[in-house]
């Protein structure tokens, strides 16, 4: 295989990794609210709940959630799902033979799993990050808000959310830097991100170095990712909080 | 029937009575100085006024019509206690200025979201007020570019400008360097006019004594001494009082 071959075949794989990076994002960041609100509610049963389900989640490696996700719904209940999504693909679709829409196809089912299990991990380390945020805004912000006849969403809205969203982006930068790297754990359950794509070269071409050189293609998007949080940063320096 | 009228009023937290029974009155444009050691009730007072605590016992009346009643069991809906507010304007001990919004956006920024006029109407109400504080060439600046003084004073034009019957003070001048209160408190007097209703609580005592149309004497929850400035100042009855004003007029 040609470099360029060897490269295309990596970015597949890069590709998956960012689809599981994106997707999420995109149900972690909201998800992450309401449990941050039942963690801080005022009615204990909530709180404790969540406080629990919280633990749980951060206190189990994301490989063996992504274990548990994939293989219980067959071992606890007799039914699983994800193989029957993949039988339900192959059986219903005709697949094309190789390249990106391939990997995806042939892994619907494992990607499923993967990303019910990204998703639920980080919503509740964002949700973390929120309740601190927002717990760390002063009392006297909400009072000065009410006198002025403002609702209470009103007051969270207009007055605490910015205030939070500037002091959580640094963490949360951090953190979203780790997810893209976590992607890597999908490999367990033989999902084909990139680092899964460098072992099938290193199994049936014999060649090693491509598993490192993977580690470009991490860097280069880490590298964005810390340059466009340096501009969120910046863009919120306007104010002191 | 007075203006305000503030009946019997009972607060505690916990073990601790912080409000033991208050009583008083004040009429429409009267300027009320609330003085007294801390731990006394005063803050918590304003903050009862202000719905920001609510009294066990006793009463709220504005114009007659009683808009606190802390013998009523049901709990106040959120929607009335935020009409209820809105007879209040409080200016705090630390600005509570928001951050993220300039001079002018501070100001506007609750006229907007309760629809009190046109964008137009606010704003110019909002640079007319600005200018009664002295402060329209920092109407572009956000609080933290303000000096602690600049600050109090955007607080003081933020609660102006939702026209509230009664401003509270709560000591607007405790978080300010000596040379910057001054100008806060020239703001303050500036706003005595036949309209404008204050309740300042202060531990400026001169200023207490010029500004005031009636002071009050607080001391473990109850209103030890009440009355004009002169008697309150000159010619106090209470043994606390005596004792209070002698702390604060010792030299150093």
């Amino acid at each position: 295989m040609s470099f360029l071959e060897i490269t295309v075949f990596l970015a597949n794989g890069f590709i998956i990794s960012l689809i599981i990076f994106a997707v999420t994002l995109l149900i972690g960041v909201p998800l992450g609210l309401p449990i941050a609100f039942c963690s801080m509610s005022k009615f204990a049963p909530i709180r404790a709940i969540s406080k629990t389900f919280v633990w749980i989640i951060r206190g189990i490696p994301l490989m063996l959630q992504i274990f548990i996700i994939y293989y219980v719904p067959g071992l606890l209940f007799g039914n699983p799902i994800f193989s029957q999504i993949d039988r339900y693909i192959i059986s219903n679709f005709t697949i094309p033979n190789q390249g990106l829409s391939h990997l995806i196809f042939t892994n619907a089912g494992s990607l499923c799993a993967v990303l019910i299990a990204f998703s639920l991990n980080y919503a509740c380390y964002f949700s973390e990050i929120y309740r601190g945020g927002i717990e760390s805004i002063s009392q006297g912000q909400y009072e000065a808000g009410y006198v002025l006849g403002l609702t209470k969403s009103q007051v969270f809205k207009k007055i605490v959310l910015k205030q939070v969203v500037k002091r959580i982006v640094p963490p949360m930068s951090n953190e979203i830097i780790t997810l893209i790297k976590d992607t890597a754990l999908a490999n367990c359950i033989m999902l084909p991100e990139i680092i899964k794509q460098a072992k099938e070269l290193a199994a049936t071409q014999a060649l090693i170095w491509p598993l490192f050189y993977t580690g470009v293609f991490y860097l280069i998007f880490v590298g964005v990712l810390t340059i466009l949080f340096g501009r969120i940063e910046k863009k919120l320096n306007y104010f002191k909080s | 029937m007075s203006f305000l009228e503030v009946k019997d009023l009972y607060k505690s937290f916990g073990k601790t009575e912080v409000l033991k029974g208050v009583d008083f009155t004040l009429e429409k444009g009267e300027v009320l100085s609330i003085l007294g050691s801390s731990g006394g009730g005063k803050t918590t007072l304003l903050r009862c006024l202000n719905f920001l605590e609510f009294a066990e016992k006793g009463t709220i009346s504005i114009n007659g019509k009683v808009i606190f009643d802390g013998s009523e069991k049901r709990t106040l809906k959120d929607e009335e206690i935020r009409q209820n507010r809105l007879h209040f304007g409080l200016v705090f001990q630390s600005f509570n200025l928001f951050p993220q919004y300039n001079v002018l956006q501070n100001i506007t920024l609750a006229p907007t979201l309760l629809k009190r006029g046109s964008v137009e109407q606010i704003e110019e109400n909002a640079r007319k007020l600005i200018e009664k504080v002295g402060l329209l060439d920092k109407i572009d600046n956000y609080p933290c570019q303000l000096s602690g003084g600049q600050q109090q004073r955007v607080a003081i034009a933020r609660a102006l400008a939702l026209n509230p019957d009664i401003l509270c003070f709560d000591e607007p001048t405790s978080a300010l360097d000596p040379e910057l209160t001054g100008e806060v408190l020239k703001v303050i007097k500036s706003l005595k006019s036949n309209d404008t209703t204050m309740i300042i609580v202060t531990h400026e005592m001169e200023f207490a004594k010029n500004v005031s149309d009636k002071v009050i004497f607080m001391a473990d929850g109850v209103i030890e001494e009440m009355g004009t400035p002169a008697q309150v100042f000159d010619n106090p009855q209470s043994l606390k009082t005596r004792q209070f004003l002698n702390k604060s007029l010792e030299e150093i």
